[in-house]
This record gives structure tokens, sequence and C-alpha cells, in this order.
């Protein structure tokens, strides 16, 4: 039933969208771990991670997608909840560290040991074992976004009030995260990370490891999302995005689809938030600042919301570009930026990926008809322009 | 005629000059006194203090001052007593009364007279007891809250007789003040110490209530309760004034936040438009402000006291004209879809920002504040900061000009009723999209006016607006969107709330509740406190 499922999902782009990240996370870590440095393919291992770093961003952008271009719910707090699964992961890095620390300390990590404290706070039991870590890479912001879905979505809070609170909900993370004594490192965050399951997290095996797992995890909630989508229930939702009202009158409970589709959007963002810990080394509560969703936001957008594959598309195009940018005219990124947002509200109000389908479909159209009026013969045209 | 004139002249001359010494005159000369410090020990030193403050002459003021300062030497050769300066490697010294130079000496011609707290402590009182005297009234009353701060029972005397000849009403409230706390501290009358209790109980305040705690260990069994009476009477007070101090600084960030949200309550509360660039119009107002304040000072310094009301017109006008541009250009093109306003004026307010640091640098400028924007004065029981004053006069005049705007001019008629009914308002003849690009100008302008008072209290930096934009959502979404009430209120409420739970949590945790407060809130009332009714919910 599930593999049916998700054999529904599989129309042709998001089979060649699937194939081709399977190709790159086989062969980005092949090209880096196989030739030499001075191989003309070989791809140093910086660029490797950075490419990791768009890929978790991909994903990132899927998860917003699915919740804006799907259910029309614009959020603008999803970096609360790639933050959260960044925090679980590093959780864990953390413990793995032991008695490496500045100081020694075998059961507290660095900070806490700065701060005075004698013993764990019981909300980092468990986080040494990589399997609840995990979990709570998926529990912790599905859980944030049931609680947050569950009030909102009942009280039917809508549209921008909706996006508001949204951010109100990061930015209020974020200045607790910035507490010392919330005891998740306040302001310096997680760092200085050694193992993750026994590999030193800077060896380029384990870094083209987790390439390839991100990218494998980006293409499973591709599949994940395209069955969704693609489902009776994928309908239902374009159904509460276009006309709430109609879909609940109609006997759905609106509220527990938006409460289903966010709560998954917001694990999607925690699989992203704890793929792109280990390969950049460091979470820290800047990560909830609310400038950071609303990029995710642009993201999307750029790529072309509604898409699925748009997203993907436009995270890695946008932050190519910032990488790019910023390396070689840091003056010019953010004027370079800001006038994307423009360009792009006002010229591809659907995105790069939702305009090219559009021009598919709308040539498709016009070559359809015309063969039908040439079937016809020309009686019926109107005589052409003189 | 003129020779009696000339006459009265002279004769005033004279009694002038006769007067002067006659005031000065005293049955005892203190000058004998003084030279007996020379060989006097501590206690009789306290001794000669004692009867120097006896004889009443205001001279020995600076003589005392230079003993406890220890200024005060021996002169080896003759054991007299003088005020000594340093002065390249000797002493300059002066005659304690007169103040006339006696000459430069080499530093081992002279001895030290040496002063420990205790004599510290007379000298204090005596000094006291005999400003009471000064003909000065400022130093009248500074000697009277000089007893105040350290009552004893030698000064009681001083203080009574001092009061027998005041007439100024002011300077004998004080006294009477600094009586009543010496008297506790003498051997008078319970009776006595029961009305001197009563007068510094209706002196208020938190020094009262130190007197009388420091007393209440030492104090008459029989006075205990009227004491503790007085301290828990004293302590309600206080916690009165506390909290009207605290509902000033609530009000104060509550003013801050009106003046932030007020222009975004009409570019978002009734236009629709999510326009995420409105802090970097609050920046742009800042710096408006800066470059006007740069132009003041290198052409017309003498204008600067005036710098922020030239700048408010040009800070309206600037922003207002971005604002048109904004709306213009980009804007226009969206209404309808609120949600991508965001994006486009998240760009606007990215390549704002940029475009301000690219031309005046990433760091803070410096904003100078008029001298009637410094200082502060005391309102009762608590201190009330000028700029603060200001700034919350300013944000509702802002407020109430806007309403009347709004409310009773013919552009805020037909703002209205563009919003209310576009296509109607446009069947009637109102030109939409003229009204659309003013009204979006005219919240930029008020963003910009805003900015010219935020850069009195805060950096200006190109991350000005940023700081704000968040907060500014949170009021026009709290108050209501589309209601300009809904926004003071929401405003004044918010910033009074975040003041009341500082104390007990600490700033950043209490505006954590105050945002968490908020997104509960809006599940309880989704179109915020003060919900527009009817149609326009819908649209």
């Amino acid at each position: 039933m599930i593999t049916n499922f998700i054999l529904r999902a599989l129309d042709g782009k998001i089979t060649l969208t699937v194939a081709i990240l399977l190709v790159v996370a086989a062969l980005v870590p092949a090209l880096n771990l196989l030739t030499t440095p001075d191989s003309a393919l070989h791809i140093p291992t910086y660029a490797m991670s950075l490419m990791g770093k768009y890929l978790c961003y991909a994903l990132l952008a899927l998860a917003l997608d699915l919740v804006w271009g799907y259910c029309g719910i614009l959020s603008l707090g999803h970096g609360a909840f790639f933050a959260l699964g960044g925090y679980a992961m590093g959780m864990y890095l953390m413990r793995q560290i032991g008695s490496r620390g500045v100081y020694g300390n075998p059961e507290l990590p660095d900070f806490m040991v700065f701060l005075n404290w004698k013993e764990l706070p019981w909300f980092w039991y468990g986080f040494d074992w990589f399997p609840f870590a995990m979990l709570m890479v998926l529990v912790v912001p599905g859980l944030l976004a049931f609680v947050f879905g569950w009030f909102a979505f009942r009280s039917r809070v809508n549209g921008v009030y909706l996006s508001i609170i949204t951010q109100a909900m990061t930015y209020a993370l974020m200045l607790a995260f910035f507490r010392n004594d919330m005891g998740f490192g306040g302001n310096n965050g997680l760092t200085d990370f050694k193992d993750i399951l026994g590999f030193p997290v800077q060896a380029d095996g384990t870094r083209a490891v987790l390439f390839a797992m991100s990218a494998i995890m980006l293409s499973l909630c591709l599949l994940v999302a395209s069955a969704i989508t693609h489902s009776k229930f994928g309908k239902v939702l374009v159904g509460v995005r276009d006309a709430e009202s109609r879909v609940r009158f109609l006997g759905f409970r609106v509220e527990n689809i938006k409460l289903f589709t966010f709560v998954v959007s917001a694990m999607f963002a925690g699989i992203a938030g704890a793929l792109f810990v280990p390969q950049v080394g460091i979470i820290n509560p800047g990560e909830f600042a609310p400038a950071n969703s609303i990029e995710v936001v642009v993201w999307t957008a750029v790529g072309g919301r509604g898409t699925l594959i748009g997203p993907i598309i436009g995270a890695i195009l946008v932050n190519a570009g910032k990488s790019f940018f910023t390396g070689a005219f840091p003056e010019i990124w953010l004027f370079a930026l800001g006038g994307l947002f423009i360009a792009v509200t006002l010229f591809l109000p659907k995105g790069i990926v939702g305009t090219i389908r559009q021009g598919w479909t709308s040539r498709k159209t016009l070559r359809a008809a015309a063969d039908q009026e040439k079937g016809r013969g020309t009686a019926l045209l109107p005589q052409a322009a003189e | 005629m003129r020779i009696t004139s000339l006459f009265a002249a002279f004769f005033a001359l004279l009694l002038v000059s006769l007067a002067a010494p006659s005031f000065a005159q005293q049955p005892v000369d203190p000058k004998p006194l003084i030279d007996q410090l020379a060989k006097a020990n501590f206690s009789q030193a306290e001794d000669l203090i004692g009867k120097m403050a006896a004889a009443g002459d205001a001279r020995v003021v600076p003589v005392l001052q230079a003993f406890t300062d220890g200024d005060l030497y021996v002169r080896k050769t003759d054991n007299l007593v003088f005020i000594g300066k340093t002065a390249g490697n000797g002493f300059e010294l002066v005659e304690p009364l007169t103040g006339e130079s006696a000459g430069q000496v080499a530093k081992n011609a002279v001895t030290k007279i040496k002063v420990n707290n205790s004599l510290r402590r007379a000298i204090r009182s005596a000094m006291g007891g005999l400003t009471l005297l000064s003909p000065d009234r400022s130093v009248r009353l500074q000697a009277a809250d000089a007893v105040m701060r350290s009552p004893s029972s030698e000064n009681l005397e001083l203080i009574e007789a001092a009061l027998a000849k005041e007439t100024d009403a002011e300077v004998k409230a004080r006294m009477e003040e600094a009586r009543a706390v010496s008297v506790l501290s003498s051997d008078r009358s319970v009776e006595e110490k029961r009305d001197a209790i009563q007068t510094i109980k209706d002196l208020g305040g938190r020094n009262a209530l130190g007197i009388l705690n420091t007393i209440s260990g030492s104090i008459d069994p029989a006075l205990t309760a009227d004491v503790e009476a007085a301290v828990a009477a004293l302590q309600s007070e206080q916690q009165l004034w506390d909290m009207a101090q605290n509902i000033w600084y609530g009000l104060s960030l509550g003013s801050v936040l009106l003046l932030a949200a007020i222009g975004l309550a009409i570019t978002f509360g009734v236009m629709g438009i999510i326009n995420m660039a409105h802090g970097e119009m609050v920046m742009l107002g800042a710096y408006s402000t800066f470059v006007v304040q740069q132009v003041i000072r290198d052409s017309a310094p003498a204008l600067f006291e005036w710098s922020l009301a030239i700048a408010l017109p040009v800070a309206f006008l600037v922003t207002g004209a971005v604002g048109f541009l904004i709306e213009r250009g980009v804007i226009r093109f969206l209404y309808g879809r609120p949600l991508e306003t965001l994006l486009a004026t998240w760009g606007v307010s990215l390549i704002l920002q940029q475009a301000i640091r690219s031309i005046f640098g990433p760091t803070n400028q410096e904003v100078g504040n008029p001298s009637w924007m410094t200082g502060s004065f005391p309102l009762g029981g608590m201190t009330i900061t000028w700029n603060r004053m200001w700034i919350i006069l300013f944000s509702l005049s802002i407020f109430f000009a806007l309403l009347f705007l709004m409310k009773k001019s013919a552009y805020g008629l037909n703002m209205r009723a563009v919003t209310q009914n576009r296509r109607m308002a446009s069947s009637m003849g109102i030109r939409t999209p003229w009204v659309d690009a003013l009204t979006f100008a005219l919240g930029s302008g008020i963003a910009g006016i805003a900015g010219v008072a935020l850069s009195q209290i805060d950096n200006v930096s190109p991350n000005l607006g940023q700081s704000y934009i968040i907060d500014s959502f949170m009021v026009v979404v709290f108050g209501g969107v589309g209601n300009l009430w809904g926004t003071l209120v929401g405003a004044l409420s918010l910033g009074v709330l975040n003041k009341f739970l500082e104390p007990s949590v600490g700033a950043v945790l209490g505006k954590i509740l105050v945002l968490v407060l908020i997104i509960l809130f809006i599940q309880k009332r989704p179109r915020g406190l003060f919900a527009l009714k009817g149609r326009a919910v819908e649209a």
C-alpha cells in the first residue's frame, strides 16, 4: 500500500529530480575521496561541505513549500524548526565530546562547567544515545508545530496574522536561546564538535557521508512530499489553500488537515537542521533570527511555490549566488538579494519553475489548438491582419 | 535736590560698608581657637571645633573645610596655623580667617595637623551649624541638608537658633525637618520626639525611610510603635511611588512602541501592505536628523537647539518621498496579494539598509541631544528625564494629529473610502491610485518622524530599523489591524506590561513572556484588541 502510495507520486519530473539527487549523492563524495587533489575532476572538501549546506537549505525550502505552496500557510518561523532540529543534533554532538573539552569534564559540556553547573539538566538526558537524538530531531520541531498549530488553526488564525505570530514565535525562541540559563550554550551556541557515531566530524570521509546523507534525505523527503501532494489528501490540501471556507463547508476538518501538513513540514525542517549542524560545525541562536526565516520564504518564492522542485532549485541558486557575491562583491550582495526579491515578486510571481511550467503548458495548448484549427481547415479562421 | 540724592547715596554706601563688618563682628574671636589647634590632641581638637562652632563665625568654615581635607598646617617657627596649598616643592600658606597669602615655605618648615574620622564627623556637624546662619539662602539650604545627613544633639541648638531667625519659608521648612532629625538623636522628651517622627514622616521619600530605619533600633521603647507606624506608612507610600515610576517607564516604552508602530498602523493596518521596509523608514528618519545636525554644525551652530525641529519636516519629506517611490515602483502591482508585498518590501528594506551602509558606513552615527532634551526633574518620589517626557508628549501629539487627519479631513475621508470599498470609491470620482500613493507616503513619512525622535534615545546605525520591525507588527496586530486607537492602547499596554514583568523575571524573559502572551492573545481574538466589524473583516 505504501509502495503504491509512493509510486503514484513518481511523475516524470519528480523521478528525474530524485535520480539527479541520488547521482549527486554518489558522485560528489566519490570525486572528493577517490581523486587526487590535483586532478581536474577533484571536488575539494570545503566545496562539498558548502554543497551539503545548500542541500540542507533546499530541504528547508521544500518543507516551507509544503505548507506555503500547497496549504497556503505562510510560515515566517520555519527557521525555528530548522534550528531546533539543529540543536537536537548539536546536543548529541556535544555529548560525544566527553572529556575532550577544554575543561575535561566527562559529564558536562564546557559551557556548563564555565557557568559553574554541577549536573546535567534533565532535558539533556538521553542525547548521548544517537537514536534518541535522531528521534528528538523529529519530535521537538514536530511537537512545537503541533502545539502551535493546534491553537492557531483551531482559532482560525489566518493569513497575515498567522505569518506574524509565527515570526513572533521564532523571535521569542531566539531571545530565549540567547539566555545562558536556558542550558543551550547561550550566545555561543553549541560548537567544537569532535565525533559523530565514532567518526571524527572534520574528516573527509565523514563529510562525504554527511553530504550523501543530505542528498538522500532530500530525495526521501521530496518523495514523501510528492506522495502527500499527489494523494487525495493533497487535492484537499490545495482546496484548503484556494478556498478554505468551501472545503470546510464540504465537511472536511480544515484545522486537522493544516495541522498534519504543518507538523510534517516542521519535521522536514528539523531533519534539515540536523544535517546542517555537523557540516557547518556550529549551531547558535542566530539561526532563530526572523530574517533567516524570511530568506527561506524567498528561496521558495524564487524557485516557484507549489512545485516541490522549485524550492530546491531556488534554495541552491540563491545560496550559490550568495556565496559568490559575498566573496567577490560583498557590497553588492544585499542590493542583489533585495533586487531579486522585488524582481521575483513583480515579474515571476510563480517562480522560476512555475513560470517555465506555465510556458510549457501554454505552448502545448497553443500547439494543440493550432492542430485543431488545421484539421478543420482555415474557413473559420479570421482573416490574417493585413 | 541733586545734593540730597548725592547725600543719600553716600549715606547708603556708608551704611553698607558699616553693615558688612558688623555682620561678621562676633563676641568671640575665633583666631586664638584656631591657633590652639597647633598643640591640641584629637579630643582637645574636638573641643576646639565645638567652641568654634559655638562662636558662630562663618569665617571659620573654610578653615574647617581645610581641616577635613588635611590642608591645615602649623608653621614651626611661630606655631601659628595656616591653610596650606601645594606649590612647587613647598606650600603656599594662607592666613586662615582673612585668606591673605602668608608666603611660600619649604615642606619641612610646617607640620600637618592630623585629622581622624571622629574629628571629621565633628567638623561636619560644626560646619552644618555654622552655615545655617549664612546670609546666602542656598548655603543655608545646603547646611540644613548637611544637618539632616549627620544629625547630632550639638546641632540641635544651632538649628533651633537658626530657625528662630529664619524668614524664608522653604529654608524654614527644610530646617524644621533637619531639627526633627536632630531631636530624635538628642535626649529631648518623648513628646517632642513624637512630633519629630511625625515631621519626618511628612517629609516622605527614601531619605525619611532611611532615617527612621536607622533610629528604630536605638529609639526609646515608648516610641517604637510610632516609628513602626511611620515606617509602614512611608513604605506603602514608597511602593505607590515605585508603582508610579514603573508605570511611567512603561508609558515611556509604550510611547516608543507607539512611535515605531504608528506609521505601520497606516501602511499595514489601513492599506494591508505587510511593509517590512517600515523599520528602514524609521532608520532613514534618524539619518535625516544626523545629516541635518551635520549641516547645522558646519554652517550655523547657533541653530543647534532647533535642529530637531528642523529635522522633523526634512525627515517627513525624505521618507515620504522614498515611500511614494516604493509605492509607485513596486507595491502598486501587488495589491490584493498581501503576502507577496512582504517579500517585495523585505527586498526594499535590504536595499535601503545596504545603501545607507555604503553611504554612511556600518558604524553608529553620533546624533546630539539639544539641551532641552537632557537632564531630569523630580516629581514626588520619581525622577523624570526630559527626553522621555518629550517623546511621550511627541508620540501622543503625532497620534492625535494623525487621528484628526484621518477622521476630519477630506483626504482622510477619501482614504477611508478607498480602503472600505475601492471600486465604489473609484466610481465616486476618487483617484484611488493617487490616494494609495499618498497614504503610503504618509505612513512612511510618519515613520521618518518617529526616526527623528528615536535617534535621541537609540543608536543610529543601518540596523536601527530591524530592532523595531517585529515590535511594531506585534503592536499593530495586538491592537487590531485598521484601528488607530487599537495601536495606541496596544502600544501603551504592551509597554507597561513589559516594564511590570521586568523587575520580577528580567528584561529578556519579560520580553519573551510578552511575545508568548501576544501569541496566545491572537488565538483568543484573532483580529486583535479592537477588531473591525462588518464586511471589512472578510476583505
